[in-house]
């Protein structure tokens, strides 16, 4: 299982490398959102995944099961997803408000500011 | 043991800029109540940091374990020397901010929701001082983030939404990577906790790949919240496009979270490993003085100048870091202090300028000797101390600096330091003959009045420069003590 999520997140992290390198708006957001969804699963995956035993305390013990997985990369995971869909959904408005004002859908016109 | 009385202005640090911003959402429309709402709460939070500083210098660092829990396992707030002064320059920086606000944002910009946007960004801001774990500093950061995020684009320009394209956009990168960095560190050493990581790291827990990895990651994420070389980019092409006061306050503090973060993590929980993660700052420190000031000099617009000075004085600081010693570390405290005031105060002038100068671009503006000699003045007094004049307070932040460089046998570092200092003047010098010397141009703007609430904070930023420049022990001694706080200790 272990093997198939590292798979997946190289995977998730080349597309997401390869569309922040494109110029269109669109593909460059959903880079960044492949990117956010990658270091999502690299927390998960890292300190190991487990055997399938969740890690709460049964009804008359004092601590989790043995052979439980560390539940706090998941609370981590869950903070950083929702922080990320926040920032996602400004990045949406963002870019929309950009190709309507700036009439332009490509990163190398966005040559106004800089220096 | 918890004591109330030197716990509460810890949290006040935190409730009164949230209690501040939901009362401004409550108040959304309402702009005169939203304004004092605005000054009552950044001057609460410059006293309660002042308390702060004078709490921990009387009985060391104040610690609150938020709900109960004792650290590792609880997340702790916790304020050290560094944290209480950065606190308290914030709350500064805030209440200048707000004053010049109150004449510079148009009424449309606070019916969009201007006041609890910037109250926001000081909550978040305050936050990412005064937490003591790498995961929460991920939070503070975000709320940090997109209440500059929106107050980045409020008002709408075309220049401030292609500027706010980059700056989300390799800010949000900077996060993932952050993000990263943080799981690399937990798998690795099951601690988020400073005090604690610094501990197993130097009691020889982990993989010293791991701990190594989760380095690289978390100085790659800093170093571009910082504005660094070669990821300052997103910086001089964002800063000079939304409001005066929003730029004075990002100018000011946002950057130097970046670089208080890279002083938490390098001179304090990744000691241990200094001698892999040092060299690294400190070639970069090298390059981002030198890159920033040659970036400064090339420019002929007074808010990209600045933003560029920025870069390269957050060299400066970076390079006390990478230096090591405690007292290199102090002479980086003291700078960081000294260039917030000094920084925000000339993007104040530099909206004064826009008004009465003619715009922004120095070409098309002039004969401000002739017609505003109080602002040559005003004007002088942070530029000589950006460029490190004596007895100005920039002189004391480099010799401290340069005398630690030189005990180090850094001297091509130091011929650097002294190198860009020079250029720095040259730049400051630039506004001053274009600005200020030359004749007024047929094609500048027309005159825009200023009000008293314009001058109010670049008079107070001036007099707190002075007032560093004329007596700078009382501040070398309080970052001597930031300092020594930061050498690793285990949680009590």
């Amino acid at each position: 299982m272990e093997t198939i999520i590292i798979l997946l997140t190289g995977f998730l992290f080349s597309c997401g490398f390869y569309l922040m390198l494109q110029r269109n708006f669109t593909r460059m957001l959903i880079g960044l959102l492949f990117l956010s969804q990658a270091a999502n699963l690299v927390i998960l995956v890292l300190p190991g995944l487990g055997t399938g035993i969740s890690a709460i305390v049964r009804y008359g013990a004092t601590v989790p099961p043995p052979g439980h997985p560390d539940p706090l990369p998941q609370a981590l995971i869950l903070t950083a997803i929702v922080i990320g869909f926040g920032v996602i959904a400004f990045a949406i408005v963002l870019l929309k408000k950009a190709h309507h004002d700036l009439k332009t859908h490509d990163l190398d016109h966005l040559t106004e500011t800089d220096v | 043991m918890s004591d109330p009385m030197r716990e509460f202005p810890l949290y006040l640090c935190l409730l009164v800029p949230l209690a501040a911003a939901i009362g401004q959402i409550l108040l959304l429309g309402r702009c005169r109540s939203q304004r004092v709402v605005a000054i009552g709460s950044t001057a609460l939070l410059t006293v309660l940091g002042g308390m702060l500083v004078a709490a921990v210098k009387a009985g060391g660092p104040v610690v609150l374990d938020a709900g109960g829990w004792a650290a590792p396992l609880g997340i702790r707030l916790q304020a050290d020397m560094l944290s209480a002064l950065m606190v308290a320059i914030t709350g500064f920086i805030g209440l200048c901010g707000a004053i010049h606000g109150l004449a510079e944002v148009p009424t449309s910009d606070e019916r969009r929701g201007y006041h609890p946007l910037y109250q926001f960004l000081l909550f978040g801001v305050c936050g990412a001082f005064l937490t003591n774990d790498l995961f929460n500093l991920y939070v503070w950061f975000e709320v940090m983030l997109l209440s500059s995020f929106a107050l980045l684009t409020l008002g709408g320009g075309k220049a401030q939404i292609e500027g706010a394209v980059k700056y989300v956009v390799l800010n949000i990168t900077a996060s993932t990577i952050f993000l990263i960095g943080a799981g690399v560190l937990y798998a690795t050493l099951g601690t988020l906790n400073f005090n604690d990581v610094a501990v197993r790291i130097a009691a020889g827990l982990g993989s010293q790949a791991g701990i190594r990895f989760a380095a690289v990651l978390l100085m790659l994420a800093f170093a571009i919240k910082a504005g660094m070389f070669p990821l300052y980019g997103w910086l001089p092409s964002s800063y000079h496009t939304p409001r005066h006061t929003v730029s004075a306050v990002f100018a000011g503090l946002l950057t130097k979270v970046g670089v208080y973060a890279l002083i938490r993590t390098f001179g304090s929980a990744f000691v241990a490993e200094r001698d892999f993660i040092l060299p690294i700052l400190w070639t970069v420190s090298l390059l981002t003085m030198v890159i920033g000031v040659c970036g400064a000099m090339s420019q002929f617009h007074t808010r990209r100048i600045l933003s560029f000075h920025i870069i390269s004085q957050i060299g400066y600081m970076t390079l006390g870091l990478a230096l090591g010693t405690a007292a290199a570390i102090s002479a980086a405290i003291f700078y960081i202090i000294h260039h917030i005031i000094v920084k925000s105060n000339l993007f104040f002038v530099a909206s004064v300028i826009d008004r009465i100068g003619g715009g922004e671009n120095l070409k098309r503006t002039g004969g401000l000797y002739r017609s505003a000699p109080w602002l040559a003045g005003l004007f002088l007094i942070p530029a000589l101390s950006l460029g490190g004049i004596p007895p100005f307070s920039g002189f004391w932040a480099k010799l401290a600096l340069l005398k630690e460089l030189f005990n180090a046998n850094a001297w091509f570092a130091g011929a650097v330091a002294l190198a860009v200092g020079v250029c720095t003047l040259f730049s400051m010098m630039k506004i001053w003959a274009e600005a200020f010397w030359k004749d007024r141009p047929a094609e500048a703007k027309e005159f825009r009045p200023v009000g008293f609430a314009h001058i109010l904070p670049i008079v107070i930023l001036a007099a707190a420069t002075i007032a560093l420049s004329v007596y700078p022990s009382w501040l070398f001694d309080l970052a001597d003590i930031a300092a020594q706080q930061l050498s690793p200790a285990p949680n009590q």
